[in-house]
């Protein structure tokens, strides 16, 4: 398909960010992980699924008008989607494209699978795990010292 | 780096080389924690115990340890009667402590609790058990046992016994075994098997692991037998909990088999996992153990908050 006819089927933003090379299926997640579903009346969301990639076969695109995400947005993403771009529009032109990059920490995104940890009872902190493995990526919570390589289950 | 100042929450903030100094500490420290020398390096040190669940000897070797150095404790014996009936969170609770105190020593039904107060304190925090997590003061005088009863840790085969998915001192002790390059052996019940990403954590470091439930076939060739309590809550029947641990049970005939100088160690309280009859054994160093914990106890709190460099 040409570019023009594939760039066609998501509308263009004047302004806001562009995350893509979402690896397939993990769309729904990065909406969750931006708050779709509480933003401002000015911001629409356009979400492509099961587009073709000449990197990865497959992917999903996400874009979010008049919105560029939070450090800690960015961090959450990367988690989920380590293979993710983010670019920033401004005007309809992209102004600033990146990789995701993992972060030693992981703060506040990431709840800890296990109940009886200290981060689960109501004290005032915030939950945090330290990147012990990078490919798989495993998590570490600073609590309890619970590894979890399934913290798609447990984002908070 | 020298542990004057520091926290101890997990046996993994330890190196090799600072377990095997305040082991080394530990030892000149046998004759203070008798009575049979005297020096008090915690002159005018302050050392709250913060227990938010039951201890015995955990809290009462800890004061031992406090007392005998010279120091003075206070103590929350019974979470019950603190402000945390009231809703206190225990971040709080710790944050006050900490201008109360020049050092805590926490108890917490919570894994992860101890953590949590060494970032909510400004002095330094001792872990003396949270939840089913580390305890890694416990894991010390384990260690202090072994080299007590054998001059080294190196190459030593250790079977871990019991409740190795509950048992907090289990975790601990075998990463520590697993640092020293000890062989482990683990025996237990299936629904009290180490957890996989423990054991992978150990697999991890290099560390020899196998499982063998036969009791018999486990201690054949092991110096170390390492008892846990399996606790009647873990299980839903009464009856199970009885076949369970009645399978576990270390009596004379037991060992046997076991070469004569298999130390038997249990952080105890036992609760019948252990035969009387076994006391009178050679094998038995679980009460030397329990005694352990006091010098091994006082070494970490004169490396933490005293000098550091005195006895012998």
């Amino acid at each position: 398909m040409p570019l023009a006819a594939r760039e066609l089927k998501i509308t263009p933003i004047k302004n806001g960010t562009v995350i893509d090379h979402i690896a397939n299926g993990l769309a729904l997640e990065v909406l969750r992980i931006i708050g779709a579903q509480s933003l401002d009346k000015d911001s629409t969301v356009s979400v492509a699924l099961h587009v073709r990639s000449a990197k990865h076969g497959w992917k999903d695109i996400v874009k979010v008008e008049n919105m560029e995400l939070s450090p800690r947005k960015v961090n959450a993403i990367a988690l989920i989607a380590p293979t993710a771009t983010i670019s920033i529009i401004r005007d309809f032109k992209v102004r600033e494209k990146r990789s995701v990059d993992l972060p030693e920490r992981i703060v506040g995104i990431v709840r800890c699978p296990n109940a009886n940890c200290i981060s689960n009872q109501p004290e005032p902190i915030e939950s945090e795990f330290e990147v012990t493995s990078r490919r798989p990526v495993v998590l570490t919570c600073v609590y309890c010292e619970r590894e979890v390589d399934d913290f798609l289950h447990h984002l908070a | 780096m020298p542990l004057r100042g520091r926290d101890l929450i997990s046996i993994r903030d330890l190196s090799r080389e600072e377990i095997e100094e305040a082991l080394a500490a530990a030892k000149k420290m046998v004759p203070y924690a008798e009575g049979a020398k005297v020096m008090h390096p915690l002159t005018d040190k302050i050392v709250a115990m913060a227990f938010f669940e039951p201890s015995t000897r955990t809290r009462l070797s800890f004061e031992s340890a406090v007392q005998r150095l010279g120091g003075s404790c206070i103590t929350i014996a019974d979470a019950s009667v603190t402000s945390m009936r009231k809703g206190e969170s225990l971040h709080d609770t710790i944050r006050m402590l900490s201008s109360y105190a020049d050092a805590i020593v926490i108890r917490h039904p919570n894994e992860g609790a101890a953590r949590l107060a060494a970032r909510a304190s400004d002095r330094p925090v001792l872990n003396a058990g949270d939840g089913a997590g580390q305890h890694p003061t416990q894991t010390l005088l384990d260690l202090a046992t072994m080299q007590e009863a054998f001059g080294t840790l190196s190459g030593l085969k250790v079977v871990l016994l019991g409740d190795l998915k509950f048992g907090r001192t289990v975790h601990s002790l075998a990463h520590a075994l697993a640092v020293f390059g000890c062989e482990i052996v683990l025996t237990s019940p299936p629904e009290l098997a180490l957890p996989v990403p423990a054991r992978r954590h150990l697999e991890g470091m290099g560390a020899r692991v196998s499982e063998q439930a036969d009791l018999r076939r486990a201690i054949h060739d092991a110096d170390v037998l390492y008892v846990t309590r399996i606790q009647k809550e873990r299980f839903g029947d009464e009856a199970e909990y009885r076949r369970v641990a009645g399978s576990y049970r270390i009596d004379p005939s037991v060992l046997e088999g076991a070469k004569p100088r298999l130390a038997v160690l249990h952080p105890l309280p036992r609760a019948g996992e252990i035969a009387p009859e076994v006391d009178r054994t050679p094998h038995a160093v679980y009460f030397r153990q329990s005694f352990l914990a006091v010098p091994v106890r006082m070494a970490l709190l004169d490396m933490i908050l005293g000098s550091g460099k005195r006895g012998g």
